[in-house]
């Protein structure tokens, strides 16, 4: 049987989590921003489940739960916060979030 | 794999009280009527204070629990009461705060515990599983604190350190991704072992380069300090001085036990690199606090400023002989910038006035430079205060910013690393120019500040600028509390 090389999975991980990071930098609206920072996050989760299936070991795994249990606890927040700012300002384009600076 | 123990427990008791206490806390909140909050700010301690003589106790402890997935010694006990003292601190300097602001409510002291609760859990990590956890349950509170006050300015600095935290998040787990893909744990001393078998290559030298890009951010070191001035500026003067502070021990304390412990093997990559980011830190954060006029700025960049010194004692981590008086002189430093920085922010905080005008954002608020013109004449106590924490940030005696920079220094030369040391001293000189202009304002121009009259505020500048000082004369009992606190 063939299997997949495990490099194959990191390559494709890079890749997400590159566009991920991109994402984060280039994309004006917090909620894109967000979505860009779960592909990193999930870019990772690909790398510890393809690994755990290498080491057949399942703290690859359970790596990943927490990861999309803490990610939940933070789209909470991180919703809750920019749902407040489209309040004030009924717009939440992050290049108008500008009244700090100096 | 075995079942836990109870002994298992004593190991993260301070933290598990915490923990508890804060969602009893929460609870009872609900039973604390509106006008009387001060109750909850009032347990909210008693439950600090509770933690820290349970912690005392572990002093000199050591050993492991939950199957290696933390640590219980001299390290953490050290970082635990710090931590502890900063978040008593972060309560003592908010509680008259919010009843200005008008945002005194039960979830601030509430969240405030809870993230005391994660930056402890950090200090005990052993396991990057628990190293993420943590982050995450330090930072989240944060990020609700940051936006407290549901004004603008506090909402924006809400989401800028989320949407930053988060994206410092995703380099923390893909990093550990990378390190487990190259190690086949996440155990830090499992991957020291493996580490050190010669296994590990490419993958695990970008995986340590990801974390370190992570705590960077939490850290606010350069380059990866953007977000900070602008959160340090518009969250709540309360819980700017509380992250400030809390957050960046949490950050280095993770820092120094990740590196330490896990990837020592690596450090002839790894030192060069911090040696760069060490370098820039202290000369961006310094260069730009100059042209700063706002107080919370000024000190925000201040702050990215003294990450950078911080950092030097990590640059000769990878050298066994010197490893020890530079951890050392890193938990030293901590120990100065908690006391000197919370005093800081608690003077600032004690001129900040609840109605500005709107228009100029923070103008007539007491938060510009020239706001604290005549302060000396009018209240020179506060004045004197301001002057020690002032000098003891640029590093000047008879004060504990001195004691610290020189062990800071010692520990880099010690390594060999005499440019970082010289950069460090010339910075320092750099910043005496901005932070000797508050003194100046102070003492040698006309105004006419107002100050608050608050207890805690009161003793708080008192604690910390008498502390600054009076420790600054027996440094060598601190010092020899803070090599007893290293890593075995």
């Amino acid at each position: 049987m063939n299997t997949v090389p495990v490099d194959y999975y990191v390559i494709l991980s890079a890749v997400l989590f590159t566009i991920g990071a991109m994402g984060v930098l280039i994309r004006r609206n917090p909620l894109i921003i967000f979505m860009s920072i779960e592909l990193m996050l999930n870019a990772a989760n690909l790398v510890f489940v393809a690994y755990a299936s290498v080491f057949q070991s399942f703290s690859g795994q359970i790596f990943v739960f927490f990861v999309i249990a803490v990610a939940a606890a933070e789209v909470a927040v991180g919703l809750a916060l920019i749902v407040q700012i489209f309040k004030a300002k009924k717009n939440i384009n992050v290049d108008e979030l500008n009244s700090l600076k100096g | 794999m075995t079942q836990p123990q109870f002994t298992d427990f004593y190991t993260i008791l301070p933290f598990t009280i915490l923990v508890v206490w804060a969602c009893l806390l929460l609870l009872a909140d609900l039973f604390i009527p509106k006008d009387r909050k001060g109750i909850t700010a009032f347990l909210a301690a008693f439950g600090l204070a509770g933690t820290m003589g349970y912690a005392i106790t572990q002093v000199g402890l050591s050993s492991m629990g939950f199957s290696g997935m933390v640590f219980l010694d001299g390290f953490s006990t050290y970082a635990n009461i710090l931590l502890l003292i900063s978040g008593l601190l972060g309560i003592a300097v908010a509680y008259g705060y919010n009843q200005r602001m008008g945002i005194e409510r039960g979830e601030y002291y509430t969240l405030l515990l809870f993230s005391v609760s994660g930056m402890m859990l950090m200090a005990q990590a052993a396991d990057l599983i628990i190293v993420f956890l943590a982050l995450e349950l330090l930072s989240i509170p944060l990020y609700v604190l940051a936006a407290f006050t549901r004004k603008l300015e506090s909402e924006e600095a809400g989401v800028k350190y989320f949407l930053l935290g988060a994206f410092a998040t995703g380099f923390v787990v893909y990093g550990t991704a990378l390190v487990y893909g190259a190690t086949g744990t996440t155990s830090l001393t499992g991957i020291f072992l493996s580490a050190s078998n010669g296994t590990s290559g490419l993958l695990l030298t970008i995986g340590a380069a990801l974390l370190l890009v992570g705590f960077g951010f939490k850290v606010a070191a350069v380059p990866f300090h953007m977000w900070t001035p602008d959160v340090y500026q518009g969250a709540p003067t309360s819980v700017t001085a509380f992250m400030s502070s809390g957050a960046k021990i949490a950050g280095f304390v993770a820092l120094l036990r990740v590196f330490a412990t896990a990837f020592p093997s690596i450090s002839a990559d790894m030192t060069d690199i911090l040696w760069a980011m060490s370098a820039i830190t202290m000369i961006v954060g310094n260069f730009i606090a100059i042209s700063q006029t706002n107080i919370k700025r000024l000190l925000a960049y201040s702050s990215i400023a003294h990450a950078g010194y911080i950092l030097m004692a990590f640059v000769p981590y990878g050298n066994k002989e010197v490893m020890s008086i530079s951890i050392a002189a890193g938990l030293f430093y901590l120990l100065t910038y908690v006391l000197t920085n919370f005093g800081a922010w608690a003077v600032v905080i004690s001129l900040e006035k609840a109605e500005g005008n709107p228009s100029t954002g923070s103008g007539q608020r007491g938060l510009e430079l020239s706001d604290y013109s005549g302060l000396a004449r009018k209240y020179p106590a506060l004045a004197a205060a301001m002057a020690v924490f002032m000098l003891s940030f640029i590093g000047f005696p008879p004060t504990l910013g001195m004691v610290g920079k020189f062990y800071l220094f010692r520990a880099v030369i010690a390594g060999g690393f005499n440019g970082l040391a010289i950069i460090g001293v010339v910075t320092s000189l750099v910043s005496a120019y901005y932070y000797l202009r508050v003194v100046v304002n102070m003492y040698f121009r006309e105004g006419d500040p107002t100050i608050e009259r608050e207890p805690g505020l009161a003793f708080t500048t008192m604690v910390t600028a008498v502390a600054t000082v009076a420790l600054s004369f027996v440094p060598q009992w601190l010092f020899l509390l803070a090599s007893t606190a290293l890593l075995k």
